[in-house]
């Protein structure tokens, strides 16, 4: 789950990093982590932020300024089959990106991903519909299936 | 709210390869432990006995499991029981896996590796500490083991204790067996056992 999440966050090669980060810091705070947590919710806030770190990494590299994370040319895709889902994916402003990511690909419920993202659930819902109607017009091929 | 374009859009999106899997798992792995917080590593190896689990803390082996043990279920107690920082993570059991095959092939009597014992104690644990003292390719009753330990009566007692060896193999329950002659019973099933000792047996 938390690697679909980078995924759609940070494009396929980033997301890797962005993985290992999370579940290392996960395993380090674990001790702390209160019985009664909701562990997606922990999950995706711990992803949350070392995607955004990724972003400010990939943000820093003048090359790329003022695009968000670009999936390097010469990196071999991991996954594969689906450039234009990742281009789709990619043009959607961070915030509905996230609000996607966490709402459909992690299950979180919209008052979560507000905690998350900061602002509202409605907010948080406005963002994740208004992703999913952008991606329906810019990337048609799902409809299909 | 989910309509069949999120559907099928996310359908692609939930694909990770095996490979993928692997590496990140790997990677995860190798930085866990670089950075100490894998408390428990595991993995399993192919035996004539069957798929054996294999788990070790930073102290040493903790736990050794036969596939009839359920493997899934061992390792939902080590998490329970000592930490949820559990990773399939070969490396920390290559001298025990190497040991144990070096043993069910004939070419090693004794371990000598690092072992965990906290999940065991008191009257089982003392069982435990004594289990070595049978030799290779002997047997001991359990009423001897009961005296040795230090309580003649305990004689079922020591033979929950052998049943509840987080070790077998390595500590060797398999060499306790009853008063009259026949085997009894064994965590990994008498079937393992006879073969043990039948191992042993062989010159």
């Amino acid at each position: 789950m938390v690697l679909r999440v980078c995924r759609a966050v940070l494009g396929p090669v980033a997301a890797d990093d962005a993985w290992s980060e999370t579940f290392l810091s996960a395993m380090k705070a674990y001790p702390g982590l209160r019985p009664d947590s909701n562990i997606e919710a922990w999950l995706v806030t711990i992803a949350h932020r070392k995607a955004l770190d990724q972003v400010r990494v990939t943000a820093r590299q003048p090359v790329l300024v003022p695009e968000l994370p670009e999936v390097p040319v010469t990196d071999p895709d991991p996954v594969g089959e689906q450039p234009e889902l990742w281009t789709a994916l990619k043009s959607l402003p961070l915030k509905q990106r996230q609000a996607v990511a966490y709402h459909y690909l992690a299950g979180l419920p919209y008052a979560e991903i507000a905690e998350v993202l900061g602002g509202t659930a409605v907010a948080a819902r406005k963002a994740a519909s208004e992703g999913i109607a952008t991606l329906r017009k810019t990337y048609p091929n799902g409809a299909e299936s | 709210m989910t309509s069949r374009f999120e559907d099928a859009l996310f359908a692609e999106l939930l694909e990770v390869d095996g490979a993928t899997r692997s590496r990140l798992h790997a990677r995860l792995a190798a930085e866990a432990e670089a950075a100490g917080v894998l408390d428990i590593a595991y993995r399993t190896i192919d035996s004539p006995l069957g798929l054996l689990l294999l788990a070790a803390t930073d102290h040493g082996l903790v736990r050794v499991a036969y596939a009839i043990q359920d493997h899934e279920r061992v390792l939902d107690e080590l998490a329970t029981k000592i930490s949820s920082r559990v990773l399939h993570a070969p490396a920390r059991l290559d001298l025990a896996a190497h040991e144990i095959d070096d043993y069910l092939s004939g070419r090693r009597t004794t371990f000598d590796l690092p072992l965990d014992f906290r999940l065991s104690s008191g009257f089982r644990r003392t069982v435990l500490d004594h289990l070595p003292d049978i030799g290779y390719g002997t047997t001991a009753s359990y009423a001897t083991v009961a005296l040795a330990a230090g309580n003649p009566k305990a004689v079922r007692a020591v033979g929950s204790a052998c049943a509840k060896n987080p070790l077998p193999i390595v500590v060797p329950c398999h060499r306790v067996v009853r008063s009259d002659g026949t085997i009894g019973q064994y965590a990994g099933g008498s079937e393992a056992k006879r073969t043990l000792l039948d191992l042993e047996a062989t010159p």
